[in-house]
């Protein structure tokens, strides 16, 4: 039933054995012990368990181990830290952005990829890339002003 | 003896002031004198008991002077932590970033009601404030004690106590407690949760005098959140753990009858635990258990379909008996004013069950190890979750510990309490750590529900035009058909399906508001729930209690009046609004809005996209907020866009304005989902909004272009709640705004593109 694959996580290469059937999100939690991304759905509905798949924003909660292969995965623990934060975890904490934050996975990853492709974007452009993504606590009116900062941050 | 004075009682047997230093003495006989000693020792090495009335339970002075404060609420997202350690470091005159908190955990807190109601600040603060004012005061005559100088010629900065004429006569609090305990009686009204009143001798501080109090000081919580350092609920591990994973009927108030251990047989470790109604599975890993779950063969009684067609559930409200009414204070005398009127207005209004549906679903990890149970959950109130755990399984309170642990948002009686209790019992019945996580399906289809409701107003006028009489009346399910706390089994799934004996309670709530009618009368009645037992429709708390279903009601119908009188809405609220902190707040948002007089709908509009304005307002304790909301409507597709809200607020005292800005706009965009998406669907099995797609909420495309935020600060006015009193004019501004768009009243949530749609055509 189960199967050896090698994950490569943030820069390093583990190795995990499970079902390829199941989900990323729980080798990455689990067997990695990466307490982020997060479950909200198992249904790719929320956005709470988005990780970079080779740098495409990804929802690790539906993605089977079988379909990962050799792609370097990214999760929010990997796209910066507090001492070099990327340009939208700074912009969250000038912005002050939580409720609860259980949602930032999803708004922090997606913004993450779509401002690297996207430069000077429009509130438009910005809440069309973001669609989708759930915040129940209702800070979207937060998020969006991080995101725009750290749009400006990133030229 | 009461357990408070054993604890004072033990404090004095250990801890024997002799010569100026700490002797410790356990077990001796004590001799009057050592007793009286014993007393005027103000700082001890021993922690005295975790009890309401000892100073030590709220605040210490660590061995390097930094500040602990222990505080029996919880900050469940919006900031209240810091809001805390600003009242407290004002108090203390400490630097606010000496101040660490430690919330929610049963074992370095007393239950001060966890997140309750907006409470935490309100009730909470208020506590913490007149013991850190006491604190103060304590520290303050030690230092003089130990400096020579009277304490009225001392005074303190960050931490460090001197004599006002002369800086170098000084001491600091790490000097004076730092690393040992108060041994401080509080003057403690005896009662636990929200109403817990604890003062010493000290009066707070002037608030004119307030330097922290007051500022923007921002959360330090966010940027380990951002950097996947902060664990939350979901993210705690121990030793030996296994995974649980629950197992709910596809009938509503079906009971497993037959279960199939051998269909999971093929799964590792995978475990069956079945109790009366109780079935859940366990297995080492946590995809194993989500397997074992939907793979178990199970065979359910057969039940008849519980609920109504959703179409009918309207009517069921109006016709089901009621269980219990009450009445606001009567004004004049309603009938006869009605039967004097010239003019009858009249309307109901209609509002849905919805879910918390919160971000992840509940989850909650058990240990039971050594006759020690533990549990980290994000519940809202983890000391009454505490008290439901030993009832749950049969031990002692004092050996339950409940450590609050971030939870994926909270905003009331939510499906944590219900995860705890759930893992408690696979914990109990496999002998290893558990920890269960609710599966989406769950989390929205089997959460505690907001209470669906009708609300029917009438007013009498008089032949000028003037309101003689008002009468409302809210009926529905109750707010509290399932408690607002998991401190007993009978309001949690775990046992209800255990078979405890049940007890719904009945609650509801009156509009908020100062309306002068000479004739006023406000009354609700509740209804029995549609299935008394393990129903996905069981009703509790949701964010601002029936505050936005009873206001949608209570300010669409003072519009509608406006509107039958044509009279401006600013300008009829104001004819009758009495409270002077009303009329500020209503003059505020309309001046901040740019709000021109006229009556409501606009009469300068054709074609398919229109756009209006409209005003609700209400009072939620002592705090009240007005909003306006400005809205487009598509009537080809019936979609509305709130695409802009002025909001003016005031909750007396204003601790931290930042924080208090963040809650106020997250309730407005939270309020706005629940006003245009929002209502649990349901067949006659089941619910069936299960998931993001059957229970739609606000996108970001959705939400609103602005939001303009007055604060009105009454540092004079005790502080009161800011959690959710901006939630419940909301659902009102909406619908006026889209009457004057459209000239249509909607009077049934949610506001929807269908509803919205067919109520226009």
């Amino acid at each position: 039933m189960t199967q050896q694959f090698s994950l490569n996580v943030n820069g390093k290469v583990h190795a995990v054995e499970a079902d390829p059937n199941m989900p990323l999100l729980y080798a990455l939690r689990d067997d990695l012990g990466l307490n982020n991304p997060h479950f909200g759905c198992g249904l790719a509905q929320c956005g709470a368990c988005t990780v970079h798949l080779d740098g495409k924003p990804t929802r690790s909660c539906v993605t089977p181990l079988a379909e990962v292969g050799n792609a370097k995965i990214v999760t929010l623990a990997g796209l910066g830290t507090a001492d070099k934060p990327h340009p939208l975890q700074a912009a969250y904490v000038e912005e002050q952005v939580p409720q609860c934050a259980y949602c930032i996975n999803g708004w922090i990853m997606t913004a993450a990829a779509f401002l690297r492709d996207k430069k000077k974007p429009t509130d438009a452009e910005i809440r069309e890339a973001l669609t989708g993504l759930k915040c129940r606590c209702g800070t979207h009116m937060a998020i969006l002003r991080a995101v725009k900062r750290a749009a400006a941050m990133m030229g | 003896m009461t357990k408070h004075e054993k604890s004072a009682a033990f404090s004095r047997r250990a801890l024997l002031k002799a010569g100026g230093a700490l002797v410790i003495s356990i077990g001796a006989p004590i001799a009057f004198e050592d007793v009286c000693a014993a007393d005027a020792a103000t700082a001890v090495v021993t922690k005295p008991a975790l009890t309401p009335d000892q100073l030590s339970s709220y605040i210490a002075v660590n061995a390097g002077g930094s500040v602990s404060v222990y505080f029996g609420k919880m900050d469940m997202g919006q900031g209240l932590s810091v809001a805390i350690r600003q009242m407290v470091a004002e108090e203390l005159d400490v630097a606010f970033k000496d101040t660490k908190i430690f919330i929610g955990d049963t074992a370095t807190s007393v239950n001060q009601g966890g997140a309750s109601g907006s409470t935490g600040v309100q009730e909470g603060g208020h506590q913490m404030r007149m013991a850190a004012a006491e604190a103060r005061r304590v520290l303050v005559e030690m230092a003089a004690d130990k400096l020579g100088v009277p304490a009225d010629q001392l005074t303190v900065t960050d931490g460090v106590v001197h004599a006002k004429s002369d800086a170098t006569k000084k001491i600091s609090y790490a000097q004076l407690i730092g690393g040992q305990f108060f041994n401080v009686h509080l003057d403690w009204n005896g009662k636990y949760g929200n109403p817990l009143y604890a003062p010493g001798k000290a009066n707070p501080k002037d608030p004119k005098d307030h330097t922290i109090v007051g500022q923007p000081i921002p959360r330090d919580d966010i940027a380990p959140k951002v950097f996947a350092q902060t664990n939350f609920a979901m993210d705690v591990k121990v030793p030996g753990m296994v995974h649980g994973r629950m197992i709910r009927p596809a009938v509503a108030g079906a009971v497993p009858v037959k279960v199939d251990d051998g269909s999971i047989k093929d799964i590792p470790s995978a475990k069956v635990v079945w109790d009366k109604g109780f079935l859940g599975v366990v297995a080492d890993k946590e995809w194993d258990a989500i397997k074992a779950a939907r793979q178990l063969k199970v065979e359910w009684s057969q039940v008849a379909p519980p609920f109504p067609n959703q179409a009918s559930l309207y009517d069921h409200i109006r016709q089901a008996p009621t269980r219990k009414r009450e009445e606001g204070k009567p004004v004049g005398n309603v009938d006869d004013a009605f039967k004097s009127a010239a003019r009858v207005i009249e309307a109901e209004y209609q509002w849905p069950f919805q879910s918390h549906a919160r971000m992840g679903p509940g989850c909650a990890l058990v240990e039971i190890k050594d006759g020690k149970v533990t549990c980290w959950t994000g519940t809202q109130k983890a000391h009454f979750v505490q008290t439901g755990l030993a009832a749950t399984l049969g031990v002692q309170q004092d050996s339950v510990r409940v450590i609050w642990t971030s939870g994926p948002g909270s905003y009331g009686r939510s499906d944590a309490d219900d995860a705890a209790m759930d893992a408690a019992v696979l914990a109990k019945a496999v002998g290893k750590p558990v920890r269960v996580q609710y599966m989406r399906e769950e989390g929205t289809g089997w959460d505690p529900k907001a209470p669906a409701s009708i609300h029917q107003a009438r007013a009498a006028l008089d032949a000028s035009g003037n309101v003689i009489a008002y009468d409302y009346l809210s009926k529905g399910f109750s707010r509290i058909d399932v408690n607002t706390n998991g401190s007993e089994p009978k309001d949690t799934l775990a046992g209800q399906n255990l078979g405890v004996d049940i007890k719904s309670g009945d609650g509801f709530g009156l509009p908020g508001d100062s309306y002068g009618f000479v004739n006023k009368r406000t009354a609700w009645e509740t209804i029995a729930p549609l299935l008394d037992r393990a129903s996905p429709l069981r009703t509790a708390h949701m964010r601002d209690p029936v505050g936005p279903q009873i206001h949608f009601a209570s300010e669409s119908f003072i519009d509608e009046v406006a509107a039958a009188l044509n009279a401006d809405p600013v300008e009829f609220r104001l004819r009758y609004v009495k409270d002077p902190r009303d009329v500020a707040v209503i003059q505020a948002a309309a001046e901040k809005a740019g709000w021109q007089s006229r009556p409501s709908p606009r009469k300068d509009q054709s074609g398919d996209k229109v756009s209006g304005r409209g005003i609700a307002y209400a009072q939620r304790g002592p705090s009240r907020v007005a909003v306006i909301a400005e809205v487009d409507v598509d009537r080809s597709t019936g979609k509305i866009w709130a695409r802009k809200f002025t909001v003016a607020h005031d909750c007396g005292q204003i601790i931290n304005p930042n924080g208090l800005r963040h809650a106020i706009e997250n309730n407005i965009v939270q309020a706005t989902s629940r006003t245009l998406w929002e209502e649990v669907k349901f067949d006659r099995k089941n619910v069936t909004s299960v998931e993001w797609r059957t229970y739609p909420i606000l996108d970001v495309t959705e939400a609103p272009e602005q939001i303009d935020i007055v604060l009105i600060n009454h540092p004079e006015i005790a502080p009161s709640g800011a959690g959710e009193a901006s939630s419940r004019p909301v659902p009102a501004a909406i619908a006026n705004a889209v009457f004057d768009a459209t000239g249509v009243r909607i009077r049934r949530a949610p506001l929807s593109p269908g509803n919205v749609k067919s109520a226009l055509s």
